[in-house]
């Protein structure tokens, strides 16, 4: 589905992605674990089609297509999602709306119909409980002072609506309590099947306990240095990053 | 010719024909005497530093049409709120139209300044309010000598009025460049309530030069929300001169949405005479290529415990140019004053400018004043974010600029009008969708 090669990117003539690769197939949770500043986000960021980083090597092509070219908004009709780790606030928009003009302007832009009003309504509902959402909430102005939580928790809620092929979550667990995690983890994995796939970007184990890798990659430096499964994972939260800058080092 | 001496010389042609009996026959010859003195301001004076005049007053402007025109409704319709029932007062070319017009004299009267300053039986009511608010600079004061007519609006106590009340003013392009100088009076009794929507509408690309004078009279606790409607095709200057003075408990709104036009210059002043009263002045701007929009406002806080709130935002593209000029005065006797005041304004493009002076002068001790400038772009991580959601870029500015223009909207109380001006909005940033937020 996803094929990262060689990807080069840079901000401000700084070097941030050195050479990422990275290979997502339908079906599969793929999880991106490495340290502050390594350049997890910029890579999220990069796939979903923000232009104020330069790509300057390297190819992103999504189910066989070159995508490097599209506008953000064009990945996100090809069916690209991106769960921000800051969630934007946009006072004055509420919720639904917010989603009603994204679901109906991706309807538009694959040339199928509009969503009928009492269709919209029960996608909504069901969403909401699938993900403990409160109704009131989805009147509020989008992410205007919403906690930390919520802001997550909406994000995941704008996914589960988009019904995306991949979807990026980067950093959702951070800002979750324990209850929200699991809810959010549950609700994340019933929208799981055979036809799309998922890449979470985390620092901690605990989300991956419910929402459980394929395969695990860390990102150091801009590079990915090391994949391997979900036990990397719980190697990880027991020792750290060091031993694996020592692995590469050598 | 210029303008100036060609108003002069019209004059008296213009005053000989009025009765000597008319009770404003002195009122309009101080005025001309004024007019004549000061001339059309120019850069030079403080309040007009940002705004030219001279691009609009070199023009050679009919000063009274020739001949009277008439318009079909189908061809105007959709100037009017016309999905709702209102009354109407309508002028083409500065002329009645009673064809287009839908006026009534039972127990209010809403209808025509002509006419008031003619019978006697509203020699009462002008006597008491006509002039009495509007002030003596040049502009105001061209326009009393030259007002003759204009909506007359009187409400009286206890009185709701049930349907707003359209004031248009069509300009037809009979003439190459014509000049309007229409006189609105708005008196609204103890309790009364009204709603009015005004609008200057020119029908062709013909120049048109319209400075506009309306004085409203808030007794004590009347509720008055105007809403202007600033839409003017590219080739109309528009001088609007409101003048509000207000008695106690009364609530004063003005919306001004200023999307059209040439040149567009809002003096808007409020007097607040009585205790608790409450006056809110909010606009949007959305403009483009060369148009320029200035908003002057005045607030006076003269009696104590009394509201106002300002809130202006601005979205310029291409060359267009904004002004905000917010002035609050509060004087020594009108403790426990709030006064709020917000100004923002969004630069498009790099070329637009926006010149924002916030004044504040206050004499009192116990009051609360703020107000708050900013200028800035668009949230570039805002667009990304709306854009990740599947948005296109234009579809997403576009959304931006909603939310941003939302304070304004949401305040205002005709839901019609709401729908109208959110389809203004989508059409004067070029899309589609329309986000009913
Ligand atoms: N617009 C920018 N201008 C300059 N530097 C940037 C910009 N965006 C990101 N960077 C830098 O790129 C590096 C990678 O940032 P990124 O946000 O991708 O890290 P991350 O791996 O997601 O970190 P974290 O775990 O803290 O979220 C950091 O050093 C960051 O400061
Ligand atoms: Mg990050």
């Amino acid at each position: 589905m996803l094929k990262v090669k060689n990807l080069h990117a840079s901000v401000d003539d700084k070097e941030i992605l050195k050479g990422v690769n990275l290979e997502v197939n339908a079906g599969e949770v793929h999880a991106i674990m490495g340290p502050n500043g390594s350049g997890k986000s910029t890579l999220a960021a990069i796939i979903a089609g923000k232009d104020t980083f330069e790509v300057t090597q390297g190819e992103i092509t999504f189910n066989g297509e070159d995508i490097s070219e599209l506008d953000p908004e064009e990945r996100a009709h090809k069916g690209i999602f991106l769960s921000f780790q800051y969630p934007v606030e946009i006072p004055g928009v509420s919720v639904t709306n917010f989603i009603k003009t994204a679901i109906k302007e991706t309807r538009r832009a694959n040339e199928e119909e509009d969503m009928p009003a009492s269709e919209f309504l029960k996608l909504i509902k069901e969403k909401a409980d699938l993900l403990a959402i409160d109704r009131k909430f989805l009147s509020r102005s989008l992410n205007e002072g919403f906690s930390g939580g919520e802001k997550k928790r909406n994000e995941i809620f704008q996914m589960a609506m988009m019904n995306p092929k991949l979807s990026i979550m980067d950093e959702t667990d951070s800002g979750l309590d324990i209850d929200a995690l699991k809810i959010v983890a549950k609700g994340v994995n019933k929208l799981k099947n055979k036809d799309n796939a998922i890449l979470v970007i985390t620092h901690y184990q605990r989300l991956l306990e419910h929402l459980v890798p394929d395969f695990v990659h860390i990102l150091i430096d801009g590079i990915i240095v090391k994949t391997g499964t979900k036990e990397l994972a719980y190697e990880l939260e027991e020792k750290g990053y060091d031993w694996i800058k020592e692995e590469v080092k050598t | 010719m210029n303008l100036k001496d060609k108003l002069v010389s019209s004059f008296l042609a213009f005053d000989d024909y009025l009765e000597d009996s008319s009770p404003i026959h002195d009122i309009r010859n101080k005025a001309i005497k004024i007019f004549e003195n000061k001339g059309f301001p120019t850069k030079k004076e403080e309040a007009w530093k940002y705004t030219s005049l001279n691009p609009i007053v070199n023009k050679d402007y009919s000063i009274f049409p020739k001949k009277e025109s008439s318009i079909e409704f189908k061809d105007v319709k959709r100037f009017f709120l016309h999905d709702i029932d209102t009354y109407k007062i309508v002028f083409i070319d500065g002329i009645y139209s009673s064809y287009l017009s839908e006026t009534i004299h039972d127990n209010m009267d809403i209808c025509l300044l002509s006419a008031a300053l003619k019978k006697p039986k509203y020699r009462a009511v002008i006597e008491v309010y006509y002039n009495k608010i509007a002030e003596n600079d040049s502009l105001t004061s061209l326009n009393t000598a030259f007002a003759k007519e204009g909506a007359y609006i009187y409400i009286p106590k206890h009185k709701e009025v049930e349907k707003p009340i359209e004031i248009i003013n069509f300009a037809t392009g009979n003439e190459a460049a014509l000049m309007m100088q229409p006189r609105n009076l708005i008196v609204v009794g103890e309790n009364a309530h009204v709603q009015i929507i005004e609008r200057h509408q020119s029908l062709s690309e013909n120049a048109v030069f319209t400075n506009s004078v309306t004085e409203i009279f808030a007794e004590k606790r009347a509720y008055i929300d105007y809403y202007k409607i600033q839409n003017d095709a590219s080739n109309a200057s528009l001088i609007d001169n409101t003048y509000i003075k207000q008695e106690e408990e009364s609530h004063c709104s003005v919306h001004t949405f200023s999307f059209g036009g040439n040149l567009t210059r809002n003096n808007l002043k409020f007097y607040q005479h009585g205790e608790h009263c409450d006056s809110t002045l909010k606009g949007i701007t959305i403009i483009e290529n060369k148009q320029h929009v200035d908003h002057s406002t005045l607030v006076r806080h003269i009696a104590p415990n009394c509201e106002s709130h300002q809130d202006y935002k601005g979205l310029y593209a291409d060359s267009s140019t904004g002004v905000f000029n917010g002035k609050i005065v509060v004087e020594k006797d009108a403790q426990k004053t709030n006064a709020f005041q917000q100004n923002n304004n969004i630069l498009i493009d790099d070329k637009a400018t926006i010149n924002a002076k916030p004044q504040l002068e206050i004499f009192a001790d116990d009051v609360k004043c703020s107000h708050g400038c900013t200028i800035g772009q668009f949230n570039e991580d805002a667009l990304f974010y709306i854009r990740t959601r599947g948005i296109a870029k234009k579809e997403a500015q576009a959304l931006l600029m909603y939310a941003f223009a939302n304070t304004v909207l949401e305040s205002v109380k005709i839901p019609e009008l709401k729908v109208r001006i959110n389809k203004l909005i989508a059409k004067k940033i070029g899309v589609s969708i329309g986000f009913n937020i």
